[in-house]
């Protein structure tokens, strides 16, 4: 997929803070992707040392919180667990569930020094 | 660049800024494009950014987000917690709202165009130009990965077309559809059609500021597509069906590909249409004759609401004094 411009925005995101906080190195980035949100982490994983290379975050741990998706079931009248787009109701089959949780994904901490 | 998909950064170029297809092109935090040559493919390189230095990394002593609480706690370093919580994509949804308001206050409807390659979506807009040139103002944004062609293609029927070419980039993003704005200037009230890259999973998480993603499923493709890809048919408002005029030469189901686009977005319109024979076009023209209304309804409510605020602002010293 888009990772490699999605490793770009998180360092743009890195280099802002640096710039506001006034730190000279990042030795962890903790981002948060839903499960429903357009991006794979292990997909990310490979770009994200590459994108990092001569930027402040070079060599940085990254850390990837999986937030688990959840859809809402008219049927059912109740939120369920949602492990992709097309995936149907748990507790009574039906299609299609809109998603309500798991589709964001963040630049959540950064670990600096 | 990214071995799954081949996207990455570096190479864009867009018709008439000049300028090379290897020179390196990011938007800094403070909104400005910066632009390098690079000998290296990463971006970075702002004017106050650290190059090139080298760190030990004690991944050990890293190793601290495993817990049950899948939390951080600084030690005794020097290091410390930063929250950030930013969107990843919050740059883009700037740049696209940034585009969207542009387009709202001048009744402008742009059409996001996404597929897989080869579903026709030149062919279509070619033919959808034709019935529309002379009774509404047009404009286009053409987006692959090298050459003009298709632009050139838009140009020979008259109307005005800016090509970005996004090198090894796998889709169109929100900044680069302003700039190519600055090319093209539409008139107001015209109809914009951004035909994005070939590709039915990158364009989809992008925002570029578009009244509607259309998204164009040819019948010589599979009808399990939108199952497949549902990314993209989730964020589309519109599906066209096209090359129906080839429907009696394949198997393709027409009534399951409609079950799985409303599967996976139940709000979905669907248009079935034949770009070569022309069937079907009388509904899509509606649709979007119908969505350039709604867009204009809303510049004048803008319109309307600020001149109503003006007025309301200019009678308050009156009914002071």
């Amino acid at each position: 997929m888009h990772e490699m411009s999605l490793a770009e925005s998180v360092l743009q995101i890195i280099e802002e803070a640096a710039r506001k906080q006034q730190f000279g190195r990042v030795r962890t980035v903790v981002l948060e992707i839903g499960q429903l949100a357009a991006v794979e982490a292990e997909a990310m994983r490979f770009c994200f040392d590459a994108v990092m290379q001569g930027s402040v975050a070079e060599g940085a741990a990254l850390e990837i919180i999986e937030v688990a998706g959840a859809g809402w079931c008219s049927r059912c009248a109740t939120t369920v667990p949602m492990d992709d787009l097309v995936a149907a109701c748990p507790q009574c089959g039906g299609v299609p569930l809109q998603p309500t949780g798991g589709t964001k994904m963040q630049v959540k901490d950064l670990e600096v020094e | 660049m990214c071995t799954t998909c081949g996207c990455g950064t570096g190479e864009i170029h867009i018709e008439g800024e000049g300028g090379t297809p290897h020179e390196h092109e990011h938007v800094g935090s403070d909104g400005r494009i910066y632009r390098h040559v690079h000998d290296h493919s990463h971006a970075n390189g702002h004017d106050d950014h650290a190059h090139g230095h080298t760190h030990d990394h004690d991944h050990g002593l890293l190793n601290f987000g495993s817990g049950p609480a899948r939390s951080h706690v600084p030690g005794m370093t020097q290091s410390r917690m930063l929250r950030i919580e930013r969107d990843i994509l919050a740059k883009n949804d700037d740049f696209a709202a940034a585009n969207r308001q542009r387009f709202r206050a001048r009744g402008l409807l742009a059409l996001n165009l996404v597929s897989s390659p080869g579903s026709g979506k030149t062919s279509l807009l070619v033919r959808t130009i034709e019935a529309l040139r002379g009774k509404t103002p047009l404009a286009v944004v053409e987006g692959d990965q090298q050459t003009s062609v298709d632009a050139d293609r838009i140009r020979a029927t008259g109307t005005a077309a800016v090509q970005i070419n996004t090198g090894k980039g796998c889709h169109l993003d929100a900044s680069m559809v302003g700039r190519a704005l600055e090319q093209l200037e539409p008139e107001e009230s015209s109809l914009l059609f951004i035909e994005n890259v070939g590709n039915l999973v990158c364009p989809a998480a992008f925002d570029l500021g578009e009244a509607a993603k259309v998204a164009i499923l040819s019948v010589t493709e599979g009808e399990d597509k939108p199952l497949k890809y549902p990314d993209m048919f989730q964020a589309a408002r519109l599906m066209l069906l096209n090359k129906c005029d080839l429907l009696p030469h394949v198997d393709f189901d027409v009534e399951r590909a409609i079950a799985n686009a409303r599967r996976v977005n139940p709000a979905i319109e669907i248009i079935s249409l034949s770009a070569r024979t022309g069937e079907g076009f009388d509904a899509w023209l509606a649709w979007i004759a119908r969505e350039h209304v709604a867009i204009q309804a809303e510049q004048r409510e803008t319109i309307d609401g600020l001149k109503q605020r003006i007025t309301g602002l200019e009678a308050q010293p009156a009914a002071k004094a």
